[in-house]
């Protein structure tokens, strides 16, 4: 035998010129599994449902792997040193979605249903305009920062995006659509939610010294000055607002959310979560002491069983969805029924759009959940890591405002469809069926995809300067 | 900023925590009671999913499923001959749920019990689709059709006993439904017709209605008094003055007719039908032991055939009451289930086995998981009283009310009865027989009738005998021609 050679020290303990390693490959090589997985799923649906591959199998699996292989190359040349594990993330959430999707159209129960529209088509080229925003924020957006000018532009841009659906009818209870003839339906809160958090992020960046310091003590906490609270306010007012008017209480509830966490980190101020929880509760409470659409929903919640019986025997019950959602996830048990082989379709039309986490617990299981949730998990932890590692505010307030949107987004959703808070009416990011979700979402990981590059990517090289040695250089 | 960042990191953890708990508890915790739970359609589509087992009667199926085309149910249960055999199979809807033995053995049917683990696993390894098994009964076809003939339009029951083993032979119910009608999806409208029918057709009459049993129950009451020592032997005179009043009133007790009933010895007394013998020993023995020897008997509790049957009554009640019951009547109420276990228990010396009607569980692959064994129930009177009874009852047939009964050749024993009820015996009367054939291998079949009278049923025992003995007879009949 001969002897073993020890192992090269390859880890990089001293500073070398090669810089830290771009990951790309880790990220061509996650990104493959994120293409494959979707693909057995899609296969599995097929035998399961037909006892045969299903025909688009190879065009699929092509369609998916072209985005995604694109979507790397650009990544690659745009944003080198960016996170290796949010693309291949959302290329798996984007991709199993799709398969959930295409199963649900092959349900004769929501085929024979008149409300229910084949989606599947729809949804690939959805995903990949989602790519083609995703790229092209990859491309225009040299450097996050350029975002901090556009500030107050946000701001009017957001609220016109929040406005503008007040002044279009209502579907299915929520006031949450812009409807253009020809073109079909936008949700812009979707896309709202990034355009905020830019605003938040710069309003914040410059106004965080005022709202920290400026303050008294008062029982253990600092409280602000009362023309401190002014944007809080502003804020919760307008959320509340959009409550009332879109009988939204999600999105209220994802914009409020969203702020309170970014004004926590810009002023390390804990009294901040303490107002704003209390706002948020105040103003939930006040809503639904009116609003008969918020007051169904936590009715539903409470107790959905009664009120299932209830509009069994003709009166009015609010909570066919979220008992049939119940059953599919109780169905399901711990390892599921197999893809294809569950009856989520028995929610009926949102079956593939706001109730699609159903269809998951049924046919996936606990199993399938747990897996799903941890990589929602993971897409929001490596955000927060990105604003963890971004050198400059504006990006570390950035890039927390969306990773905290994004995991409130998915807990409000998957809380409401379990049960563990009344239901709103938003989208599983990536997952569900809906064009403005999917491809917003797809804006909001270019975003932190292009401040974690910024973040990761090695610092220059300080240029050498001849007369280093004779006088002393005071650098920022 | 560094700080509150990784704290927003740990309450974004939190509330994907918070999922992960909240999916455990529902898709863990709670998920046997969702899945299971009735308002959940995958249970019932579940249960469509494929062909049901099949009841089966005499090695034929009585039942059978046939597909739909439907998107949710896939098979639909069909039933051979559902009017007749509905107080066995009871249904099995799509929409209504399920009664009876396809409600209580729906587990072997959907192939769904515990028992069927093995050849689940084992559809399920070799791709098979999951099959149920079948529900073997005791009936007979023979017998159960001359009941349901024998009781044609008129409202009645039939229930039929082996009694050396408690096999049910024959349970049918009249007016009756198809259950096939109510089978489907859309049969709504057949559902609220049968549901709102006035003549209650999904009532099961043979096992959940109870009918006050008349002077059949007087076989009780002989048996009670054989028992109790009031009188040794049913050939010695009884002390029964004529007239004879009621204890505790003035209300003279009347027999139908001018009867020879003075001092009758039991035999003349039930031959003929005394109220005033039997009424007298009702009081002469009392409350209590009347109970006791009712309960003996049955009385007072309900038997899982497996369908549960109601419990028949003889009520703890005053002395004029009591006597009154001694013959069948005041609040004393039997099943025909009931009447035909007391002519089962005399014609088996004694011994009551307990009825059943399942006989054997049997899976797809054709193993049998389940054997019923017959069970004596209770031994209600000794073997001497059984055989006095059942010269008595032999009687009764051979020269009493009880003639329509006779078979050539074949010792046959009963008694006839006609009750009166409503508000003073204003109600139409039910006529009542109950019997057992006698061969030498013991006693193959012990048999009760009820029909519900209407205004030309005459209001003497001579209904019974007329309009219910011949059923009787066909049932015996059929029974001891599929017995040789």
């Amino acid at each position: 035998m001969s002897a073993i050679s020890p192992m090269p020290n390859t880890t990089n303990t001293t500073i070398s010129t090669a810089g830290p390693p771009s990951r790309r490959n880790t990220e061509l090589a996650l990104l493959a599994f994120a293409v494959l997985i979707p693909c057995f799923a899609y296969m599995n649906v097929g035998l399961a449902m037909d006892g045969e591959m299903p025909s688009g199998m190879l065009g699929y699996g092509i369609g998916l792997g072209l985005l995604a292989g694109v979507g790397h190359l650009v990544v690659r040349k745009f944003a080198k040193y960016a996170d290796p594990i949010l693309l291949p993330m959302a290329t798996l959430l984007n991709g199993i979605g799709l398969v959930l999707i295409w199963r649900l159209d092959q349900s004769p129960r929501l085929q024979a249903s008149k409300v229910y529209a084949p989606a599947a088509t729809n949804q690939l080229l959805f995903s990949a305009m989602g790519i083609a925003l995703f790229i092209a924020v990859l491309i225009v957006i040299k450097d996050h920062r350029v975002l901090q000018r556009y500030t107050y532009i946000s701001m009017v841009v957001a609220l016109g995006l929040l406005i503008a659906p007040m002044f279009f009818p209502a579907k299915f209870g929520a006031r949450i659509w812009i409807t253009i003839p020809g073109i079909g339906g936008i949700q812009p809160g979707e896309f709202a939610k990034i355009v905020l958090a830019v605003f938040f992020a710069g309003y914040l960046m410059v106004k965080r010294d005022a709202l920290a310091l400026a303050s008294r003590r008062f029982m253990g906490l600092y409280l602000p000055r009362g023309r401190d609270l002014g944007p809080i306010l502003t804020v919760w007012g307008f959320s509340i607002l959009v409550l009332v008017f879109e009988t939204d209480l999600g999105t209220s509830l994802l914009f409020f959310g969203m702020f309170v966490v970014m004004l926590y980190v810009a002023t390390e101020r804990t009294s901040w979560i303490v107002f704003g929880l209390l706002m948020s509760a105040a103003g939930a409470v006040g809503v639904a002491s009116f609003e008969t659409h918020v007051q169904q929903r936590v009715q539903a919640w409470l107790d959905p069983m009664g009120e299932f019986l209830k509009s069994k025997q003709g009166l009015a019950g609010h909570s066919e969805q979220s008992m049939q959602a119940l059953w599919a996830f109780g169905s399901g048990g711990v390892f599921g029924t197999g893809w294809g082989q569950g009856h989520s379709d028995l929610i009926g039309f949102a079956a593939n759009s706001d109730f699609i986490l159903a269809t998951v617990g049924e046919e996936l299981g606990l199993a399938g959940i747990m897996a799903i949730l941890l990589v929602y998990g993971l897409i929001v932890e490596r955000g927060v890591r990105t604003a963890l590692a971004a050198r400059d505010p504006f990006g570390k307030l950035l890039a927390t405002g969306l990773a905290g949107a994004f995991a409130i987004q998915v807990f409000v959703v998957a809380g409401g469809v379990m049960g563990l808070i009344p239901l709103t009416g938003m989208t599983m990011p990536f997952m569900a069926q809906g064009g403005s979700s999917v491809i917003a979402n797809w804006a909001l990981v270019a975003v932190l995809i292009k401040i974690s590059d910024t973040a990761r990517r090695p610092a220059p090289a300080p240029a050498p300067s001849p007369d280093a040695e004779m006088t002393q250089v005071v650098r920022p | 900023m560094n700080k509150p960042v990784r704290r927003i990191a740990v309450f974004c953890g939190l509330l994907v925590l918070a999922l992960m708990i909240r999916d455990n508890w529902i898709q863990f915790v709670k998920a046997g009671e969702l899945k299971a739970d009735k308002n959940n359609r995958r249970v019932t589509i579940a249960r469509y999913g494929q062909p049901r087992g099949d009841i089966i009667v005499d090695g034929q199926k009585i039942t059978g499923s046939v597909e739909t085309g439907g998107i949710d149910y896939k098979f639909k249960r069909t039933y051979v001959n559902g009017a007749m055999w509905a107080p066995v199979t009871g249904y099995s809807s799509q929409v209504f749920g399920s009664s009876q033995l396809e409600s209580l053995e729906d587990k072997v049917l959907t192939g769904d019990d515990d028992r069927l683990f093995f050849n689940r696993t084992v559809d399920m390894i070799t791709g098979k689709g999951k099959k149920g098994g079948d529900v073997i009964t005791t009936l007979n076809a023979k017998a159960q059709e001359a009941a349901f003939k024998g009781l044609g339009d008129k409202q009645g029951a039939v229930a039929a006993l082996d009694p050396r083993t408690g096999k049910i032979l024959a349970l049918a119910s009249t007016p009756s439904y198809d259950p096939s009608t109510i089978a489907g999806a859309l049969d709504g409208k057949a559902w609220k017709n049968l549901d709102s029918d006035k003549a209650k057709p999904m009532l099961n009459r043979a096992l959940r209605q109870t009918y006050p049993p008349g002077s059949t129950f007087k076989v009780v009451t002989a048996a009670a008094a054989l028992e109790n020592g009031l009188y040794k032997d049913v050939d010695s005179k009884t002390d029964s003055p004529l007239p004879w009043t009621l204890p505790d009133t003035r209300i003279e007790l009347k027999n139908e007719g001018n009867l020879p009933c003075k001092d009758a010895t039991l035999r003349e007394a039930l031959r003929v039908s005394c109220n005033s013998v039997f009424g007298k020993i009702s009081a002469d023995l009392g409350n209590k032991k009347m109970i006791d020897q009712a309960n003996k008997f049955g009385f007072n509790k309900t038997v899982d055939t497996p369908v549960r049957t109601a419990a028949s009554v003889y009520p703890k009640d005053n002395r004029p009451q009591n006597a009154m019951a001694g013959i069948g009547q005041a609040s004393n109420r039997a099943t025909p289930l009931q009447m035909a276990m007391i002519a089962a228990a005399v014609a088996n010396n004694g011994k009551l086995m307990e009825p059943y009607m399942v006989d054997k569980l049997r899976a797809p692959n054709l193993n049998v998981i389940e054997h019923h064994q017959p069970k004596e129930m209770s031994q209600p009177i000794s073997a001497d009283t059984a055989r006095q009874l059942q010269s008595i009852m032999e009687t009764v047939v051979e020269k009493g009310t009880g003639t329509n009964a006779q078979i050539p050749n074949v010792k046959v024993g009963g008694k006839t009865g006609t009750a009166q009820h409503g508000v003073d015996n204003s109600g139409n009367p039910y006529a009542w027989f109950i019997s057992y054939a006698k061969t030498d291998n013991g006693s193959p079949v012990a048999v009760a009738v009820v029909i519900e009278g209407d205004e030309n049923t005459a209001r003497d025992d001579i209904a019974g005998g007329a309009l219910a003995a011949p059923i009787a007879k066909s049932v015996m009949e059929a029974v001891l021609k599929t017995e040789k």
